[in-house]
């Protein structure tokens, strides 16, 4: 009596299970769902790593004076219009140095230089500008107020302010009007655990080799072992900010 | 007899009254005009919970997600953008008829999400 309802049951569940992996075959032949059904159970990361301090390491040796293939692909890969007004957002941009008194120049990419001790999060007034565990600094929209104390403050000129609405933002880079922004060390590719900034991916692919991005707390990391062996030194050093980019060459 | 004359005294005086309102009610504000999610999705929660509970989810998850790091969490504004964009429009912000817009607008309740964040569903531009 007790086994007919079961096998009964059995039946019916081996029959909706063929039915169901039928429908799920269907629908994943096109390949459009296989996507789908891998976001619906998305794997919750860790966050950042406490352990780890994100830099770069700029050689200006090898930096052209007048290319721009990194401030291109940082302002693609984070939806930013190409600047034409000085009121504009950058999040990076190059400046090209001279010494007076031998003539020597240089052309160095300038972005946030996620300083340890970094002066726009002292100055905020509601907190939005603050700095993760493995070390960039970021804005907090959800926060920002767009008072631009930070802006104020940096010594480096590494913020924009965003003044006319927004449209076509990137899903993972959320950006609008009345906020403060700067550089972010890309870091969605990073949470994605894509260890490669956009401008050190440009720069490398384009055959220059003049950005390197790394764990500068890591001794085994690429970057961490060039600055054992290079000289290398952080702009305006005299303020005792620790910048995570430092630069070779200047 | 006098019950029964009561009542339809009350029926005359009240029903227009109603009747005005329901109107009213309808001709102002147009009754949200929920699109069905995504076909074969399942959202995180039940729907009541999610009409009650979704601004507490989104908030506590923007903290992690922007402070800590943390990605991949339960409840994503890009998860309830893939599955709720209209299929016209591939949004949930772009016309009055998209899901969030509409039931927002219902609810006289201004979000300004999508001020920063693109309301569009991902690939779709």
């Amino acid at each position: 009596m007790s086994d007919s309802p079961k096998r009964a049951d059995g039946g019916r569940r081996a029959w909706l299970g063929a039915a169901a992996a039928g429908v799920a075959g269907v629908v994943l032949a096109p390949g459009v769902r296989l996507i789908e059904v891998a976001r619906a159970a998305p794997a919750k990361t860790a966050g950042a790593d406490p352990a780890v301090r994100w830099g770069l390491l700029i050689d200006t040796t090898k930096c052209a004076p007048g290319c721009e293939d990194c401030v291109r692909a940082c302002h693609a890969e984070n939806g930013l219009a190409p600047p034409t007004r000085p009121t504009d957002a950058r999040w990076m941009r190059k400046v090209e140095i001279k010494e007076m008194k031998t003539g020597r120049q240089a052309s160095v990419p300038v972005m946030c230089q996620h300083c340890a001790e970094p002066p726009c999060v002292d100055v905020c007034p509601t907190g939005a500008s603050f700095k993760r565990a493995d070390g960039i600094v970021l804005v907090d929209r959800h926060r920002c107020i767009g008072c631009r104390y930070c802006m104020m403050a940096c010594p480096y000129k590494a913020r924009s302010f965003v003044h006319e609405p927004l449209a076509g933002q990137k899903p993972e880079v959320p950006r609008g009007k009345g906020c403060v922004e700067g550089c972010t060390l890309c870091v969605h590719r990073l949470d994605r655990g894509q260890a490669l900034t956009a401008c050190a991916e440009a720069c490398t692919r384009a055959g220059h080799g003049a950005i390197l991005f790394g764990d500068l707390n890591d001794p085994a990391s690429e970057i961490a072992r060039r600055v054992r062996e290079l000289q290398s030194t952080q702009l305006r050093a005299d303020l005792k900010l620790d910048p995570g980019v430092r630069y070779h060459g200047i | 007899m006098l019950r029964g004359l009561a009542g339809a005294l009350l029926a005359l005086l009240v029903l227009p009254g109603v009747g005005v309102l329901a109107a009213e009610a309808a001709g102002r504000t147009p009754r949200p005009a929920i699109e069905p999610a995504q076909a074969l999705t399942q959202c995180i929660a039940p729907a009541e919970v999610m009409r009650r509970e979704h601004p507490a989810m989104l908030a506590h998850q923007r903290d992690d997600t922007v402070r800590g790091g943390v990605r991949g969490a339960k409840a994503s504004l890009r998860g309830c953008i893939d599955c709720h964009a209209g299929a016209a429009t591939h949004s949930v912000a772009a016309s009055p008829k998209d899901f969030c817009v509409s039931c927002h607008a219902f609810a006289a309740v201004k979000i300004d999400c999508f001020e920063c964040h693109t309301g569009t569903r991902e690939g779709v531009r």
